[in-house]
């Protein structure tokens, strides 16, 4: 036994959904002034373990120690009480609120609001000042950047005291630079003896600013170890259960013709917003363009264009033939009438309904293909049904169940129904975006090896990633988007992560360089 | 995980509410110093105690197929269609102009023109409602609703003016020529040498109306439209980038709806025993269509159970009224009831299920 208690222990705990054993049996112990970090695959459990510590689940068993004393989270206002704050991957700000009012928020000290705002303002001014954070109290959140925002939630659970603060994924919306500042943040938090537990999938997180490291694996903790004792290779082994390959394995690109031309693309939204300003790029057969770039910068729309459902004007030329970009054509079912697949940015929004069955979303955006159709007016379900057995099988999803609504896969495996869906089209182009977001890293691994098969087969790649290390493992040339531009391209064994972040922040191509 | 059977969900959850709603309506019995249990019996005799009484339990039945359908098709493309009562009115104009003004030889050609015409003058009554959901993004209850008075008004100044007999005092059609009656399940008993259902006016048309089940559920699982349908219904994002246009299907759902809702106007009109078009024709049946649909999960067959369900309950609060002193209000009282717990309550039955099935599933999991 230390001397000094843990600032968080727990003993046991185990949490079920229905059959699903979400937590078995889980302890670990975090000591005052030391940032922890929890590391596993989608649907591990950390997410379940970190609500059960902020009293949105009861766990079913086991028991919470807070520096050493028993305490019970019924709600997230015991949680607060008890002086854990978290921070979620979804920032929960009211947008037009100013970043004071937001603090203030749920802590008000009476019914009248000034007296609360004013001695609100004066701590929030002290704190900001102590953590180095930079905030601006009166600035409105949604004139305010996302790393600015995610300074706001910190602010947020300071100000109510917390004393271990939890981060749920923090890095998934920021540029390398803001990452950089949050770690920053973090490590100032613990030389004033604040607790960070930090939750990621990001293995060179880990390594670059926990103390000690927890892994999670099937809703067991299955190690917890010194992080200045393992490495990356060591902790995805762990995580996985089996040794993983982190680096895409593939052969150099050999490009021929140009299959996909995109000129002058200019997109502006409903809001008037200018999305995407005079983009121009090409892709050839047999090759991997990498779109880089915070999220935001204009990559979703321009995903959406190419797909098909949204409007724009300029060129795009698809094996030498304008696409229709504006008028009747310009809708999905032309686009996969053309030979363009797309493995969209939201599986969850819209890559998969989610009430469908795996066999009915095998069919979604298909379901006008000859071979699914029975006569002119009735589908033939039994072939659909079978084609979606063979893809399942082929893609080695889990369970191979075409019956099951796809809200019932793991996130890893809906990945797979849709890449399943769109590669095996045989497509001239491939249109990805974030085809590993909230991939277990088994999965991870297969997908890409199939996106460069694909390459491989002669097709033309347009990856979407807000993952560096994606788009650098995977592409055979970068483009970096910043504010609807391309800022520069680079060929990835001529660039590195320093100088994409640039790219990714707006500085341009000299400044860079 | 959804944690609970299907047949939890499809056949305990609607009883369980119906256990409920039948508690509710005890009380008030007691309450009002009516023996439940005799009025329970007096009910069920109503409904189906004579093969007469049976016939109109069929009959209402027939109606509310059509609305539940009418709801239901809307419903999977999570649009909610309240205007069958307007959308019935108007198919009873269709009907009735059709067989008015048109000399028909024989009934069997009546039928297929004033099914079409109910349908479409049904379909055309949601046009506008729909055009404004589909591309203005008026939200389709508010509408339909609206609808639904203006449909009554039209149906009136019809009633009162164009359609109206010279000589009559009544807001009526005059009875349509005989060429155009429907034959009543009684008559075709008859061929059969059966003599079944009487008086009552349950009449051919409820094949139809299975027959709009069966395509339903044709066209709501087995062809491309469906499968749009549903999939805007579900997520009108992921239809996006499917390609499937949101303003189509949004209009094409609601004429479909509308069409059935409609076509009950058959039924209502052209299948009576007096066959004619009257002020009331739609008689709520386009309200108790929502609750059919929500008790039948959207599914046809679910449908047709909940709508021998209602018709049994329309048609047993009525004798119920007539044999007894219990005022009619008391009988809407009840049906309130039904609706109430089996439509707008649903969930609250449903989501304690779903705990304790959650629940069960753990400890024979955790038993293994």
């Amino acid at each position: 036994m230390n001397d000094i208690a843990p600032a968080i222990e727990l003993k046991g705990i185990s949490k079920a959904f229905g059959p699903v054993q979400a937590n078995k049996d889980i302890s670990i112990r975090v000591m005052p002034g030391t940032i922890h970090g929890i590391i596993g695959e989608n649907g591990a459990g950390k997410s379940t373990l970190m609500s059960i510590l902020y009293g949105f689940y009861k766990a079913d068993a086991g028991e919470v120690f807070i520096s050493g004393v028993k305490t019970e989270i019924p709600d997230s206002q015991a949680a607060i009480s008890a002086g854990i704050g978290m921070v979620f991957q979804h920032f929960k700000l009211v947008k037009n609120f100013s970043v004071l009012e937001n603090v203030v928020l749920g802590a008000e000290d009476g019914a009248l609001l000034k007296p609360s705002l004013r001695k609100a303002r004066k701590q929030l001014t002290a704190l900001s000042e102590e953590y180095e954070l930079n905030v601006d109290p009166d600035a409105v959140i949604e004139d305010i950047g996302v790393g600015m925002q995610q300074r706001v939630e910190i602010l947020k659970a300071l100000y109510r005291q917390a004393d271990i603060l939890i981060l749920d994924e923090p890095t998934g919306v920021l540029t390398p630079a803001e990452a950089d500042q949050l770690f920053r943040i973090l490590g100032r938090l613990k030389e004033e003896g604040k607790t960070i537990i930090l939750i990621t999938h990001k293995l060179r997180e880990i390594m670059d600013i926990t103390d000690t490291v927890s892994v999670m694996r099937r809703g067991e903790m299955t190690s917890t170890v010194k992080t200045s004792e393992t490495n990356p290779a060591d902790l995805a082994e762990r995580m996985v259960g089996r040794k993983v390959l982190l680096r895409v394995d593939k052969v150099p690109a050999q490009p021929k013709d140009v299959v996909l031309d995109v000129r002058n693309l200019n997109v502006t939204d409903d809001k008037g917003v200018h999305r995407v300003k005079d983009v121009s790029f090409n892709i050839r057969a047999g090759e991997i363009l990498g779109i880089a770039g915070v999220s935001g910068n204009g990559q979703s729309e321009l995903l959406e264009v190419l797909g098909g459902y949204e409007k724009a004007t300029g060129e795009i030329y698809l094996n030498g033939d304008q696409l229709d970009l504006t008028g009747d054509k310009s809708d999905g079912q032309s686009r996969r009438a053309r030979g363009i697949a797309h493995v969209p940015e939201d599986r969850q929004q819209e890559g998969l309904i989610m009430d469908f069955a795996a066999w009915e979303n095998t069919a979604f955006g298909y379901h006008h293909d000859p071979r699914y159709q029975r006569n002119r007016f009735i589908m033939d379900n039994a072939a659909i049904l079978k084609d979606t057995q063979e893809k399942m099988d082929r893609f080695d999803v889990r369970p191979p169940n075409p019956m099951l609504a796809a809200k019932n896969f793991s996130g890893g495996n809906q990945q797979k129904i849709v890449v399943a869906r769109e590669i095996e089209r045989n497509p001239d182009v491939l249109l990805v975006g974030q085809p590993t977001r909230g991939v277990d890293i088994g999965a991870i691994e297969f997908i890409h090896q199939q996106i460069v098969a694909l390459r491989d087969a002669g097709k033309a790649i347009l990856l979407v990633s807000v993952e560096l290390e994606e788009i650098m493992g995977l592409s055979d040339r970068i483009a970096v988007m910043f504010d609807g531009q391309i800022m520069g391209e680079r060929m990835p064994d001529e660039t590195d992560e320093k100088e994409l972040g640039l790219l990714m922040a707006g500085m341009t191509n000299g400044e860079a360089a | 995980m959804d944690g609970m059977p299907k047949w939890a969900d499809v056949v305990l959850v609607p009883v369980i509410s119906l256990l409920l709603a039948a508690i509710i309506s005890v009380i008030v019995f007691m309450a009002i110093g009516q023996n439940p249990w005799e009025a329970i019996k007096l009910m069920a005799y109503g409904a189906v105690g004579t093969s007469d009484f049976l016939g109109y339990t069929l009959f209402y039945a027939t109606n509310f197929i059509f609305t539940g359908l009418c709801v239901a098709v809307a419903f999977h493309a999570s649009l909610f269609n309240i205007g069958g009562e307007g959308q019935v009115l108007l198919g009873g104009l269709g009907a009735a102009i059709v067989c008015i003004f048109i000399p028909w030889p024989h009934w069997t050609l009546a039928l297929v023109a004033g099914s079409a015409a109910a349908a479409l003058f049904g379909a055309l009554w949601v046009v506008i409602p729909a055009y404004l959901q589909a591309r203005r993004g008026s939200h389709i209850v508010i509408t339909t609703i609206m609808f639904n008075f203006m449909a009554s008004g039209l149906l009136i100044f019809m009633l009162a003016g164009p359609l109206k007999p010279a000589g009559t005092m009544q807001v009526a059609t005059g009875i349509f020529p005989e060429a155009t009656h429907l034959p009543s399940l009684h008559d075709l008993a008859g061929v059969f040498g059966l003599d079944l259902f009487g008086r009552s006016p349950v009449n051919i048309s409820i094949f139809l109306a299975l027959a709009a089940c069966v395509g339903v559920w044709a066209l709501i699982w087995h062809t491309r439209l469906g499968f749009e349908i549903r999939a805007l219904g579900r997520s009108e994002s992921a239809a996006k980038y499917a390609g499937i246009s949101a303003v189509n299907i949004t209009m094409i759902a609601l004429l479909i709806s509308g069409g059935l809702a409609g076509m009950m106007a058959v039924n209502n009109t052209m299948g009576i025993n007096s066959p004619q078009l009257v002020d009331n024709a739609a008689g709520g049946a386009g309200f108790i269509g929502i609750a059919v649909a929500l008790m039948g999960r959207n599914h046809p067959v679910g449908i047709v159970i909940a709508a021998l369900l209602f018709g049994a309950l329309y048609q047993g609060g009525a004798e119920l009224s007539a044999a007894t002193s219990v005022q009619v209000q008391i009988v809407v009282v009840i049906q309130a009831l039904v609706i109430m717990f089996t439509g707008a309550l649903d969930e609250m039955v449903r989501s304690p299920i779903r705990k304790i099935f959650l629940r069960m599933d753990r400890s024979s999991a955790a038993g293994e």
